[in-house]
């Protein structure tokens, strides 16, 4: 089975709603990205090597499950910890292809995850138990 | 109770949850963190040790916990005499050397530790694990790495039957054989099997790639072979080369395995549709 070329603004700039099922029901089946993708290490940013180095990982580990979306027709990056979608800032350019557009969404999600004004900050004063 | 109403003073449950993009919490021009707001703030070259064998099992996870919080970022513990759920919920960098077994529920719930277990860990090692490695030198028992979510699962032995059940993401690799019904619902990830695969391989998967290199016996329902490309082949040398693996025929002669994507939807399917598939 051949790669198919996805248009890599396709969720920017149509529904998705593609097949007939899809029109009945509303809804795009099936996730807004290619989860299968692997990343291209040749596009990792200095951040994300910076990262990694100070994980002790060799590489993304986690973070190689982390695409970029598309939510409500704007680019965005799911975060499971809050299980929601953080989106974009409008002034980031977005690359043409997804593996880098992919390396930025990894790059804010922890921004966004390791920052003391992730909602779980306020959680975790809450609830933590011990 | 006290915790609920320091919750309420927080004013969480007045707030308005739907309609709002979760931005506003968030500047890409804030200084840079790379662990996680009350992570404990440890050093890889401070190295602790530790007997863990007159030590029950909360004990031994809350002497993870002090020495962390003492600063030591390479930890070994000795003696771990198969107790169960050891060396969980750990959300911090760490180097973790286990040098024995564990029992069940070994390294659960762990968002960043490097693990490594010189013996064999019973059932269900690394469920729910969502980032860092756990490398297994001996033979895993079922579901291991049940719903994983991120991170490196490796066991350089055997492993049982139902591996990555509901896996989420994440890689898991193993150096030899599996059992039955591995990938079952997998949703998404990358499992790796080096030796022979069990049957049922794959059953009713979402999304996600299994990777076999030797023979399987047989697939599960809407589990279809895939075709491998150069990023497929690329990433799998890079990954097993990382963990001291090697495919025994190479990686490019590995059978990839994919989602048929039939099940898709599955509710809103006419019963001749869903006889099809099944």
């Amino acid at each position: 089975m051949a790669q198919k070329k996805e248009d890599v603004d396709k969720f920017l700039k149509e529904s998705g709603l593609d097949t007939a099922r899809e029109k009945e029901i509303g809804q795009h089946i099936g996730y807004r990205y290619d989860v299968n993708l692997v990343p291209d290490y040749g596009r990792v940013t200095p951040f994300l090597k910076k990262y990694m180095e100070i994980m002790g990982w060799d590489d993304l580990n986690w973070l190689e499950d982390v695409h970029m979306g598309y939510e409500e027709g704007r680019a965005a990056v799911f975060d499971r910890n809050i299980n929601g979608w953080v989106t974009v800032p409008p002034n980031i350019k977005l690359p043409d292809n997804q593996q880098d557009r992919d390396m930025i969404a990894r790059e804010l999600l922890i921004k966004f995850q390791m920052s003391k004004k992730h909602p779980m900050v306020d959680l975790n004063k809450a609830y933590r138990k011990f | 109770m006290a915790l609920r109403t320091k919750s309420h003073d927080m004013g969480m449950h007045t707030e308005k949850l739907s309609g709002r993009t979760q931005q506003r919490f968030f500047s890409p021009e804030e200084e840079e963190n790379f662990t996680y707001p009350g992570a404990y703030d440890v050093d890889f070259n401070k190295r602790a040790e530790f007997d863990a064998a007159n030590l029950s099992t909360s004990e031994i996870n809350l002497k993870l916990r002090e020495l962390m919080k003492a600063g030591n970022g390479t930890i070994v513990m000795k003696n771990p005499g198969a107790k169960h759920a050891l060396a969980v919920g750990i959300l911090n960098r760490l180097h973790l050397h286990v040098e024995g077994s564990l029992g069940y529920f070994g390294c659960g719930l762990i968002d960043g530790p490097n693990i490594h277990i010189k013996g064999r860990v019973g059932w269900s090692c690394g469920e729910n694990m969502l980032a860092g490695t756990v490398v297994i030198e001996k033979n895993a028992g079922s579901t291991f790495g049940a719903a994983i979510r991120g991170g490196d699962l490796v066991c350089k032995g055997d492993v049982g039957a139902r591996m990555g059940i509901d896996m989420k993401g994440g890689t898991i690799l193993v150096g030899g054989r599996c059992g039955a019904f591995c990938g079952f619902m997998m949703q998404r990830g990358r499992m790796v099997v080096l030796g022979d695969a069990g049957k049922n391989l794959g059953d009713s998967m979402y999304d996600g790639t299994i990777y076999v290199g030797g023979k399987i016996e047989g697939l599960g329902v809407d589990a279809v072979p895939g075709e491998m490309t150069d990023l497929d082949c690329h990433w799998l040398e890079r990954k097993l080369k990382q963990y001291d693996m090697k495919a025994p025929n190479g990686v490019k002669n590995m059978t990839k395995i994919v989602a048929g994507k039939q099940l898709w939807n599955y509710d809103n399917l006419e019963p001749s549709e869903k006889k099809l598939i099944l």
